[in-house]
């Protein structure tokens, strides 16, 4: 795909612009290739992809710690190319948190303010805000050493945001945390970027981190975005089959275009039945493709679906009882990997292994992806 | 039974137990010995397997590292030889006031003392010793070996004159030897002599007699028994000279000796020599001593051995400090012979030079070696260690032949015209050559832990400082050069410490003005063997290394050293 990663039409003005960029560390493999991108004022955008997949390159390049070996980024409309890093601005976020050893906590935030010549007592008052702002006011004399992960975090949050920066870049700042950890902190940065009105780009390789923290997220892949648009439209809708799999659980079952009509398409799979599909990146019938189709759309009481839909036979291999869901994995299609979840409800059956079923789905909930 | 009854009774069995509990104490294991016993045993072993592992490094440290430090701790307050060469002079000297020659006792005293000395060839040892503390007591020492005979002659010519018995070992070894001495001494004589000689005992009763004359003979009857390639015999040796005089002075009343209680065989030749002696032509010993060595009837010498007669002294401390013991108390050298404060200085300065060089010359190496990838870097790495795979001394040598006068850089600087030919730089046999090599050497030990160091400062930090509006010198100010510090403590404590201690290359690129304290150790050690002020001179060293690490502590922090 050949992205051309606008704005949605309803956001304000463009503030970071990657214009046809492109880098290579070692001369021979392009880690970002032809990357175009348009980040708006106050928007928060998730740089979302597997490791190595080039979000940090990214990132470092509008830092500044890397340059593009080709074309340009523009941020507030100027190119930036030829701004060194200390005097672009932006507020940096990272893994390790990299805060400084040798000071105390309060000293590392005031650093930011020093290097900016800023008065003693105004930098005291914007210490004491920013400290506030993380719930880390009674910290401010420790040494980074003797606090916790998280309230590493917090502190390293607070540094990047104490010099009021328009645009702050967090690269996986939550990597490190548990999990529940993460999700506090997921909500009080999203929570401080929207009272702050900040620009953030922020990368992660969680994509229920991405999908419950952005506005809209960028899926990386192979130095690419393959697909920039909001959480749900990504989940529900996605433009091909690396997305599909990336992004959420997903069932994919492989064949052929058997029919082709303007918004449904039928696909022979590779064992010969029927079923229905939204014709994605198929254009002609015969082509290759892989059926996509959520765990929590497929439809095993026929009663629900409509009257000449196609539906599958399926042998139960395996019956999860998770509390809240049931997960069902079934043989279909010759694939032994499908899993259906369905809510713990009293009208859905407890499946047993071996127990032969059909199950089907509405035809807008499938979708036909590349091969 | 009634049931209160029951009640009292299972009360009191659960109080039984409770105390059978409480008496028992510790906690006992399964097989019912006390589990603190169980776990000591079962730690021992594994204790001892771990001492035995160490074991063999431990006797290596032990005997290489903390003996040979005892020994020199030990060294440089030891004294011993004074009291051990002239024991009683020692003695005699005493309670002597110096404030005039001392009596005829002492010298008689030194007199015996010092014929043992001779004989068995040590008089001139402990000559060189003293001639540390005053000069010139080494030839007066050494002359007086062959003279001290002539102290005792005139009384033996004259004992020989009265009587010519007293010439005769016989008639000695009656009036001194155990009967059972003598014969068994008598068989060894006879026997092939492959045994040890008898040691010779004296009858018992004599020294209340002739306690000088008792002391003097036996003193020559076991140093003749012991020294010398074969061994001789008190049996077929007429007495030294100095044994003569020991029977004068006996026989003249001057020790308290008690003749007339002697019956014992030679009864009436001793009582004949008693009243004979007070017509002995006699000397004053003090004159016979100066006949020796004129040395000995001048204060020095006297003064010198009774301020080292103890068997430990601050001496060796004193001179290490360019200060000296004398009579009247502790008091500077003179200014010629001040020579170790300012090697102590200039070992310091110079050590601190070096280190402060390495620290501006390797800094930037390991900065630049630590940023580069990993590949070049261990590459670059290998040039570092290079020097460490060529010999010190050809090291050294190189740099003699690179800054002589008429070496290469001066060759190289006289045609480019910077010096004239006639104005060649002066660069080695001084300070400058002492320095130059030596951060050269040294250079290594800065770079390493540095480079170590630097490794683990992650880059995070120097682009979070400057995302933060850090310039780069502010960034590598502010945040990297302090995590660096450990590296660079760690790498000056190695340069220093190496550096007070270093010995070829300024003995090599020094000469005069260039060399360091260890330089004169080495010195007294392998030329003037002065161990004592070598030792004490090391020992000095040694605690100014660990006052400079314990003030490094104190200021910088010794958990402040990184390694790596
Ligand atoms: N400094 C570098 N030198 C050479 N290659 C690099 C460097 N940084 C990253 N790469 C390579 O670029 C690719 C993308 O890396 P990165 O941007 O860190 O990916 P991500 O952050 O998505 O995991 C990887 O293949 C990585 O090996
Ligand atoms: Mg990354």
């Amino acid at each position: 795909m050949n992205g051309e990663w606008g704005l949605p039409s309803d956001t304000q003005d463009t503030f970071v612009s990657f214009d046809r960029v492109q880098k290579s560390y070692d001369g021979e493999t392009l880690v970002v290739k032809d990357l175009n991108l348009d980040i708006g004022k106050g928007e928060f955008l998730t740089m979302l992809g597997p490791s190595g997949s080039g979000k940090t390159t990214c990132l470092m390049m509008l830092a500044g710690f890397e340059t593009a070996t080709h074309g340009e980024i523009l941020l507030d409309s100027r190119p930036i190319n030829n701004i060194p890093p200390h005097k672009r601005g932006i507020g940096m976020v990272f893994q390790n948190y990299a805060l400084f050893p040798h000071m105390t906590v309060a000293e590392n935030l005031s650093f930011p303010l020093e290097v900016r010549k800023i008065g003693k007592s105004e930098r005291e008052a914007k210490v004491m805000r920013a400290l506030d702002m993380v719930q880390m006011g009674d910290f401010g004399g420790r040494r980074p050493a003797q606090l916790s992960g998280g309230q590493q975090q917090r502190i390293a949050l607070a540094r990047a945001l104490v010099f009021e920066p328009e645009l702050v870049l967090m690269d996986e700042p939550l990597g490190a945390l548990d999990k529940q950890l993460r999700e506090t902190l997921q909500f009080e940065i999203t929570k401080l970027a929207h009272r702050l009105g900040i620009t953030v780009v922020y990368v992660t390789h969680d994509q229920t981190e991405a999908l419950t923290m952005s506005d809209r997220v960028a899926v990386f892949d192979d130095g690419r975005i393959q697909q920039l648009d909001a959480p749900d439209v990504l989940y529900e809708q996605p433009q091909n089959s690396f997305v599909a799999q990336f992004i959420g659980e997903n069932n994919t079952l492989t064949g052929r275009v058997a029919e082709m009509h303007a918004d449904m398409c039928v696909v022979r799979l590779d064992d010969g039945e029927l079923i229905d599909a939204v014709p994605v990146n198929v254009s002609a019938v015969g082509d290759r493709t892989q059926v996509s189709i959520r765990p929590e759309r497929v439809e095993m009481n026929k009663d629900r679906l409509a009257p000449d839909a196609h539906t599958l036979k399926a042998e139960v291999l395996e019956f999860i009882y998770m509390g809240d869901i049931y997960r069902t994995r079934l043989r279909v299609a010759g694939h032994e990997n499908f899993v259906v979840k369905t809510r713990n409800a009293p009208d859905q059956p407890r499946l047993k292994p071996g127990e032969r079923i059909e199950i089907g789905w509405h035809p807008q909930d499938c979708r036909a992806l590349d091969a | 039974m009634s049931d209160a009854t029951a009640g009292n009774l299972s009360q009191a069995a659960a109080e039984a137990r409770r105390e059978d509990a409480a008496q028992t104490g510790p906690m006992l294991a399964a097989d019912g010995r006390p589990l603190k016993r169980s776990l000591n045993r079962a730690l021992r072993a594994q204790k001892l397997r771990a001492l035995a592992l160490i074991a063999p490094l431990l006797i290596f440290l032990l005997v290489t590292f903390v003996a040979p430090i005892l020994d020199m701790l030990f060294r440089s307050v030891e004294n011993q030889i004074v009291s051990e060469t002239l024991p009683r002079t020692v003695i005699a000297l005493d309670g002597w006031d110096a404030t005039d020659l001392p009596d005829d006792a002492t010298y008689a005293a030194l007199a015996h003392d010092f014929k043992e000395a001779a004989e068995r060839r040590i008089h001139t040892r402990l000559g060189s010793r003293l001639n540390y503390e005053a000069t010139g007591l080494s030839s007066i020492f050494r002359r007086s070996g062959r003279g001290i005979d002539g102290v005792g002659e005139p009384y033996a010519d004259q004992f020989a004159a009265l009587d010519p018995a007293w010439e005769e070992p016989a008639t000695w070894i009656a009036l001194m030897a155990d009967p059972d001495w003598i014969s068994e001494q008598a068989d060894w004589l006879e026997a092939a002599q492959d045994t040890p000689e008898p040691a010779f005992r004296l009858v018992p009763g004599i020294a209340d007699v002739l306690p000088e004359t008792t002391d003097a003979y036996r003193s020559f009857a076991r140093t003749i028994q012991t020294t010398g390639r074969t061994p001789e015999s008190p049996l077929t040796k007429e007495p030294w000279a100095t044994v003569y005089l020991a029977l004068y002075r006996d026989l003249s009343g001057a020790t308290g000796a008690d003749i007339g209680a002697y019956s014992g065989p030679g009864a009436t030749r001793l009582q004949t020599a008693a009243d004979a002696v007070a017509g002995f032509e006699t000397i004053p010993l003090r004159d016979a001593f100066a006949e020796v060595a004129d040395g000995w009837v001048q204060m020095p010498v006297w003064t010198t051995i009774q301020t080292f007669s103890d068997p430990y002294t601050a001496g060796y401390f004193l001179a290490a400090v360019d200060l000296q013991l004398t009579p009247q108390g502790i008091e500077q050298v003179e200014d010629n012979q001040r020579i170790y404060l300012t090697l102590f200085k200039r070992t310091m300065v110079l050590s601190l030079t070096i280190m402060g060089l390495c620290v501006i010359l390797g800094y930037p190496i390991a900065y630049l070696l630590s940023n580069l990838p990993m590949r070049t870097s261990n590459m670059l790495l290998i040039l570092v260690l290079l020097p460490f795979w060529t010999s010190l001394l050809v090291r050294t040598s190189a740099w003699k032949v690179l800054l002589q006068q008429q070496g290469v850089i001066n060759d190289l600087l006289v045609w480019i015209g910077l010096v004239g030919d006639d104005a060649r730089l002066t660069m080695i046999n001084n300070q400058t050559g002492t320095v130059v090599a030596m951060t050269h050497i040294l250079l290594p030990f800065m770079i390493l832990p540095l480079y170590s160091v630097m490794k683990t400062i992650p880059p995070s930090y120097v682009r979070a400082a400057k995302s933060l509006g850090a310039t780069n010198w502010t960034a590598f100010w502010r945040v990297y050069f302090p995590q660096s510090v450990p590296g660079i403590g760690a790498g000056c404590i190695l340069v220093f410490i190496l550096s007070i201690g270093y010995y070829i290359t300024p003995e090599i690129v020094g000469g005069r003005t260039g060399i360091f304290i260890s330089n004169r150790i080495a010195f007294h050690i392998s030329d003037s063997l002065n161990w004592g002020l070598a030792a004490a001179l090391g020992s000095i060293l040694l605690a100014l290394v660990l006052v400079l690490y314990w003030l490094y502590d104190k200021i910088v922090g010794i958990d402040n050293v990184k390694l790596g």
